[in-house]
């Protein structure tokens, strides 16, 4: 992110919008969402990262996120989060694994025709948040406080202020190098 | 039928930024900078990446339109049919080729990456930040695939309209819609 700032801010106001700005569904939900796909495409860095920020949201409840990716069929989460995981593992597989009856299930679980959509965003943007963090195989660090701590801080401050860190700040420049 | 209702007669992604304004908005913006911006590689070449991509992932309305923009940029729709078919056969640059082939690894997952790839493309040129961005643009198609097909768009079989959005994406970018909303009168 830091070595190109000018992707940088889109990607930062996309996970904003996706898993931080006011939704039906609690942040804490969509960070299990993201947390689960991750862990699917088994990106180290945004499962701990993303699932540290799911807990912090859960009011710490770290074994939650740990059953959520082990089995989230028996996870202590809603019926309609149950089926919105169900879709966000389709998309991580490809677009067209999403079945009519996978919408129909979670419709009748409750979920909402925004809810299903950023459901499927959620998970296909994570699909490029992995592929991008491994493809350029990043520093990855080992150390659970350390995600702990930036779970805590991104799942109060979200993703643009926490973006503030790293980037250059006084009139960025638009263009690429 | 698209998996929600999303407004009519508005193709692929089309259709979806006009049902969510709020994540429209880095989406596009973050397209015209991979593709569109003034970047080292040309926006042909930046397309026949998202074109090539778009075609390992199966999804129609993207390969159809980013290879139609690709065809703008090069001024020939013969480049983008050999790409697709095999881009090692291709009239491109050898640099390119090693592009796509770290492209179709990330393709694959972050993980299929490999060093020698990597090596390959620097020895035939590519600098750091062609290397990032192939590997971003290969990674944002892996979204905006599943985007596309996983709410079921609609994806006319229409080359005209293609061809017409094409043109609005190499001309203008992504900023703004490249397809108008059907006339409301």
């Amino acid at each position: 992110m830091a070595f190109r700032p000018e992707t940088a801010k889109p990607l930062n106001e996309l996970a904003e919008v996706l898993l931080h700005a006011p939704n039906s569904l609690t942040p804490g939900e969509r960070e299990l969402i993201a947390t689960y796909v991750s862990s699917l495409n088994d990106c180290y860095f945004c499962q701990t990262v993303h699932g540290a920020i799911a807990a912090a949201h859960l009011d710490g409840d770290e074994e939650l996120v740990r059953c959520v990716k082990a089995d989230f069929g028996q996870a202590t989460i809603s019926e309609k989060l149950k089926t919105l995981l169900a879709i966000a593992g389709k998309v991580q597989e490809g677009g067209k694994h999403v079945t009519a009856a996978d919408v129909a299930a979670a419709r009748a679980a409750g979920a909402t025709d925004v809810e299903i959509h950023d459901t499927v965003l959620i998970a296909a943007a994570f699909c490029m948040y992995n592929r991008y963090v491994d493809g350029l195989d990043t520093w990855q660090p080992h150390d659970e406080e350390l995600y702990r701590q930036r779970g805590k801080k991104t799942a109060r401050e979200g993703y643009i202020t926490m973006s503030k860190e790293y980037l250059p700040q006084q009139n960025r420049t638009p263009q690429g190098a | 039928m698209p998996h929600i209702p999303l407004p009519e007669d508005l193709p692929g992604i089309s259709s979806a930024f006009a049902f969510r304004p709020e994540t429209a908005k880095p989406l596009r913006e973050l397209a015209h900078v991979l593709l569109h911006e003034p970047n080292s590689l040309s926006p042909g070449e930046r397309e026949l990446i998202a074109t090539y991509v778009s075609s390992l992932n199966g999804c129609y309305f993207c390969q159809t339109s980013h290879g139609a923009a690709a065809a703008c940029h090069l001024g020939d729709a013969k480049t983008v049919k050999q790409v697709h078919a095999d881009f090692q056969q291709a009239p491109i640059s050898e640099k390119l080729k090693r592009l796509l082939v770290i492209a179709g690894q990330v393709q694959r997952g972050g993980k299929d990456v490999t060093r020698s790839a990597v090596d390959a493309a620097r020895e035939y040129g590519a600098s750091d930040i062609e290397i990032h961005d192939t590997v971003l643009i290969a990674a944002a198609f892996c979204m905006y695939n599943r985007y596309v097909d996983g709410l079921a768009t609609w994806q006319p079989h229409d080359e005209q309209m293609y061809a017409r959005m094409g043109a609005h994406l190499a001309q203008e970018g992504y900023k703004t819609p490249s397809i108008a909303p059907p006339s409301k009168g």
